[in-house]
């Protein structure tokens, strides 16, 4: 077969272009089997926001609420826990949140929309647990100084009652804000930002 | 190829003769519903229509409130005040009240679930059904195009009231033509624009995604066509040294 | 060119040749591709089975990502087909694929085996070649039949009625048989889930088998070609086959043509008729399964109706069905009812035209009353055709040897 004056840089082209462009084909079909791992029309209407209604919450109460299978824990905060937060800053592996999840109005001391209402993702951020909430202030068996928070029993790890983590335990950052607002002062709408925020 | 014409013919007639749609369905005696999927505007007065004559006895239980939002380019709060009646959130499928049991028990018959009406039935049967309501001597309701239909015509005050008119066919009377005896709300050409409303949003919500495929099947082929082009070339270069 | 970049380069060389020698890549390439000798004057109709291959693919990825959403449940699996089509982003477009597929997947089959009959691609010595293409064309029937039943819609369920209770004709046996096969009295949830296990595992797998023992058959002698003579009987002083080209590159960028052209008509329908009217998706599938409501008219998928049509011809339930299966059997032995001395039509008298012709027309024909009403003057027309398609192999047997043939030529002709 008669092979000379082929030219091989036509050849080189072209294929060189057939390649790119059928490259190019497979992944425009590779974005649908992507995408289809996405959550669903389903999965997000059953993830949609959760209203609470926090009549009968007493200070000091936790209520706790399923959203997209997290609990939420919603935590009614005494006035004089909360003027403990500061003094606990130093015991504290990120005080200011800066390295923490969390919706940009909950950036404050008391991690909160209002100061009284902690809305708290429970998940710890070790490794998934759910801790347990001790919100009184005094000795307890893991730790003799007290301030009050949560408790990891998988891991040990420690938060104080706004979510932040202590140092000194396995969980990296502070516990997560979900999303949230309130429709008015005791109806609570977790997985929504107030709006205007993010 | 010109080398082998009897072999390319054949292969042509096995070709098209599979690709011919080799049916119909039931009958010519359908009216053309000429629905148009792209007229947002009609999808939206026939959801309303849906919705207020329809959706009380029957469910659209595959179609989500926020995607009919989406697609229809409609609020979500215009559509959670305008269509949704019941205690659901937006993200929620259009389910009815009414239990299946009880609705057998009033109604004789369970109203079947109306998500696919358009893809198992077409919207011309849907358009002509809708269309040919009639009120008989006993004066109960019945349909030219589905004889003893369980359904009553809900449209009728819009429509107003038709009777049949019969004619004799090889001895049989049959029904030749329905004629309005009373008149409705709205006039014939009025009510049949309503009707087609309703089909075109009943024709949507059988496959929400159609719109959206065609748009994307324009880009396919003609994104096809490049690759065409290019393996095309690709081929007759090499194949320079065969020939 | 700079250092480092020659440096990478004898680098990835040196991991190439380490590969190469603990596994034959290249060998195996050189084999199968590059020192592949394939006739040079393939046509149209040699595209068809590279293609069946990428529908096969097709098939198989689109079938991994349904199942992601698919529930195999009587009470669930019509909602989960719908929540694909509705809930799950891009799930419509996966699910066309599938069921689009499905259509075409036949269709190419079809043209893939009517090629061997135009030019006697399964005569000695491919027959193996032919037999695995048919078992690949028994078990694709299977899985399509099954694959049917996963809707879960009215006619998944009253052609799974049908089809099984065909086995019911079987004497003595049929009843416990049927039994078995559905795992209950009628058809019902244990049905539709050992359908689905067979669909999607065991089905498949046998599939793959056959398609690469189909291969590796192939490949033993290489393709026919439009000719029907054999391009190792005349080979160059290099002991290479004088109408021989390599499969690779010629025949690869060839067939990447084809699949442009064949993608460019599958897309087409798949984004703007994934119906076909009726043909690829059934108007009734659209009706949830009711074992109490049989819907005026079933008729099986497209594909199956010219066998359907054969058994409706018969009255009679065991000789329907007995006549059904043999209409499928007979085609095993087309390699040995063709007793020709060339094998392609090109050099047959006009007897074999005419009744190639004939058979395709009695096919299709089958085909299309096998989806009609059943009419009397359907079924008339029923019994003729299928009279005709047995009498084509009846006459290929007793007039193949003494039929009419031209001369064979030297070389391939172009």
């Amino acid at each position: 077969m008669p092979t000379d004056g082929v030219n091989k840089k036509r050849r080189r082209f072209l294929v060189a272009t057939t390649s790119v462009v059928g490259a190019v084909g497979a992944g425009f079909v590779a974005v649908p089997f992507i995408k289809s791992w996405k959550p669903s029309a389903r999965a997000q209407a059953v993830g949609a926001p959760v209203q609470v209604t926090l009549d009968g919450l007493e200070p000091g109460q936790i209520l706790k609420v399923q959203w997209r299978g997290q609990t939420i824990g919603i935590l009614r905060r005494t006035r004089e826990t909360l003027d403990l937060l500061p003094e606990i800053d130093a015991d504290l592996r990120d005080p200011e949140s800066q390295e923490s999840e969390q919706p940009s109005f909950a950036l404050n001391e008391a991690r909160a929309l209002k100061e009284e209402y902690l809305v708290v993702n429970m998940h710890c951020t070790h490794l998934g647990c759910v801790p347990q909430v001790l919100p009184q202030v005094g000795a307890q068996p893991f730790e003799e100084n007290w301030k009050g928070g949560f408790f990891c029993p998988c891991h040990k790890s420690k938060f104080d009652l706004a979510g932040r983590v202590y140092k000194g335990v396995p969980a990296p950052t502070n516990l997560t804000i979900p999303p949230y607002s309130f429709i008015d002062d005791t109806t609570l709408v977790i997985g929504v930002n107030p709006e205007g925020a993010a | 190829m010109n080398t082998k014409p009897f072999s390319t013919v054949l292969g042509l007639v096995a070709l098209l003769t599979f690709a011919a749609p080799a049916f119909s369905a039931g009958g010519g005696a359908l009216q053309h519903a000429d629905v148009n999927i792209r007229d947002i505007a009609a999808i939206q007065r026939g959801a309303k229509l849906f919705v207020n004559y329809c959706f009380s006895c029957h469910s659209a239980s595959f179609m989500r409130y926020n995607r009919l939002a989406e697609d229809l380019n409609l609020d979500e709060d215009l559509v959670m005040e305008n269509l949704v009646f019941a205690d659901v959130k937006i993200g929620e499928t259009m389910e009815i009240a009414m239990r299946p049991d009880d609705a057998g028990n009033w109604l004789g018959k369970v109203p079947p679930d109306l998500s696919l009406a358009s893809r198992s039935r077409g919207a011309d049967w849907l358009y002509t059904y809708l269309l040919t309501f009639y009120q008989d001597e006993s004066g109960g309701w019945n349909n030219q195009l589905l004889e003893n239909a369980s359904m009553p015509n809900v449209f009728w005050q819009l429509q107003g009231i038709q009777k049949p008119v019969y004619a004799t066919h090889d001895g049989h009377e049959v029904i030749d033509h329905l004629t309005l005896a009373e008149p409705g709300l709205q006039s014939p050409e009025e009510f049949e624009s309503s009707v087609r409303d309703l089909v075109t949003f009943m024709e949507y919500l059988g496959e929400p995604a159609k719109v959206k495929r065609k748009n994307i099947g324009v880009w396919v082929l003609l994104f096809l066509a490049l690759f065409a082009l290019v393996s095309y070339a690709l081929k007759a270069e090499y194949w320079r040294d065969v020939h | 060119m700079a250092k480092p970049a020659s440096n990478l380069a004898r680098r990835a060389d040196a991991l190439w040749n380490w590969v190469d020698t603990r596994l034959p890549v290249s060998a195996f390439w050189k084999a199968t591709m590059t020192g592949y000798q394939a006739p040079k004057n393939f046509n149209f109709w040699y595209y068809m089975g590279s293609l069946a291959l990428l529908v096969l693919v097709i098939q198989i990825l689109s079938g991994i990502f349904l199942t992601m959403h698919y529930k195999p449940s009587a009470d669930l699996a019509f909602a989960s087909v719908e929540y694909i089509m509705r809930d799950v982003e891009w799930g419509w477009f996966i699910r066309y694929l599938h069921s689009t597929g499905a259509s075409f997947f036949f269709i190419l089959v079809y043209l893939h085996m009517f090629r061997s009959l135009l030019y006697g691609s399964h005569r000695s010595p491919r027959e193996l070649v032919w037999i695995f293409g048919m078992l690949i064309y028994l078990a694709l029937m299977a899985e399509a039949f099954m694959g049917y039943v996963l809707p879960w819609g009215q006619m998944s369920y009253w052609g799974a009625q049908v089809i099984i209770n065909l086995f019911g004709a079987i004497p003595t046996i049929g009843e416990p048989l049927t039994e078995w096969i559905r795992g209950d009295f009628f058809i019902s949830d244990a049905t539709l889930n050992r359908f689905f296990a067979l669909h999607v595992i065991a089905l498949p797998l046998a599939l793959l088998g056959l398609v690469l023992m189909h291969l590796v058959a192939l490949r033993e002698n290489g393709s026919n070609n439009p000719d029907g003579i054999e391009i190792k009987a005349n080979k160059d002083e290099n002991g290479l086959p004088v109408d021989g080209i390599p499969f690779h590159p010629y025949y690869t960028v060839k067939d990447i043509f084809g699949v442009a052209m064949f993608l460019l008509l599958f897309a087409f329908i798949l984004f703007f008729w994934p119906e076909a009217g009726g043909l690829f998706l059934e108007h009734d599938n659209f009706i949830p399964a009711n074992p109490l409501v049989t819907p005026e008219h079933i008729k099986p998928v497209w594909y199956f109706t010219p066998y359907y049509a054969i058994l409706k011809a018969v009255p009679d339930k065991l000789m329907g069905v007995i006549l059904m299966g043999l209409s499928v059997v007979v085609l095993f032995f087309l390699p040995w009812l063709d007793r020709s001395p060339v094998k392609s039509i090109r050099y047959k008298g006009l007897w074999y035209k005419i009744m190639v012709g004939v058979f395709a027309v009695a096919f299709v024909r089958l085909g299309m009353l096998g989806m009609s009403e059943g009419t009397p003057a359907q079924t008339i027309e029923m019994r003729v055709w299928t009279f005709v398609y047995f009498a084509f192999f009846i006459l290929l047997y007793f007039l193949s040897p003494g039929g009419k043939t031209k001369p064979l030529p030297e070389r391939l002709t172009h």
